[in-house]
């Protein structure tokens, strides 16, 4: 996809932000509040990326359908990260494995990596913020 | 410089310690508060994993929290630090980041 130029641009300012995903999607607030951030912060021009650890992961199960339990199916707008400028999704391999998940059972091409690897991504942030 | 874990859930009934070992990486610090403290405890079945984490890792708990929940020094882990209040603001000083798993 052809980003923005203004966001193409280096940002001398910029830090490096992880928001680190641990919380399933429809049980409470956090996922949603996650997101939010990781729009804000993509707004701002900052260096985002999205780590899905543990329960994090079925947040990007593809074929949610909240139609029965009246809360917002926001699976769908991971998909628009990218026009944010936010194209860093790492999943925690172990966590997908654990659940009987791989790569094709999510809405967007998020990128599995291993437990070392993910935390040698962590060691590289500026500001890691939990959900 | 190198990362600060957080750990403030019981490693009996929640994922949030385990997940913490399994991404921490060497050189890296960790620090047990509010019901995490309970892992700081001698004998049980959480002990061996501490002190395998250690071997990289070092291990703090909030000597506070610990002493709310009825413990101390005696029933902690050998090569566990307990640390006061003071001793949290100098730890997150001193590392480059921190990450809360709760």
């Amino acid at each position: 996809m052809s980003a923005n130029p203004d966001i193409a641009l280096p940002n001398k300012r910029a830090k490096k932000f992880m928001l680190v995903n641990r919380r399933p999607p429809h049980g409470s607030i956090y996922a949603q509040e996650a997101l939010e951030v990781a729009l804000i912060a993509g707004a701002f021009d900052q260096d985002v990326s999205l780590a899905f650890i543990d329960d994090g992961v079925y947040q990007l199960v593809v074929g949610q359908d909240t139609q029965g339990t009246d809360s917002k199916n926001f699976s769908r707008t991971f998909r628009a990260l990218e026009d944010f400028g936010i194209s860093k999704l790492y999943v925690e391999r172990e966590s997908l494995q654990a659940r009987g998940l791989d790569a094709a059972d999510l809405v967007v091409a998020a990128q599995a990596v291993s437990a070392q690897a993910l935390g040698e991504l962590m060691a590289r942030q500026d500001v890691l913020l939990s959900f | 410089m190198n990362m600060l874990h957080t750990v403030s859930k019981s490693p009996f009934g929640h994922t949030a310690l385990e997940t913490c070992l399994r991404l921490a990486r060497k050189g890296a610090s960790i620090l047990l508060i509010e019901d995490a403290v309970y892992a700081a405890l001698r004998q049980t079945t959480i002990a061996d994993k501490i002190t395998t984490a250690m071997k990289e890792l070092s291990v703090y708990a909030l000597e506070p929290d610990l002493r709310a929940r009825g413990f101390g020094q005696g029933q902690v882990i050998d090569g566990v630090k307990l640390i006061d209040y003071d001793g949290f603001v100098d730890l997150v000083v001193e590392h480059q980041s921190v990450q809360a798993w709760f």
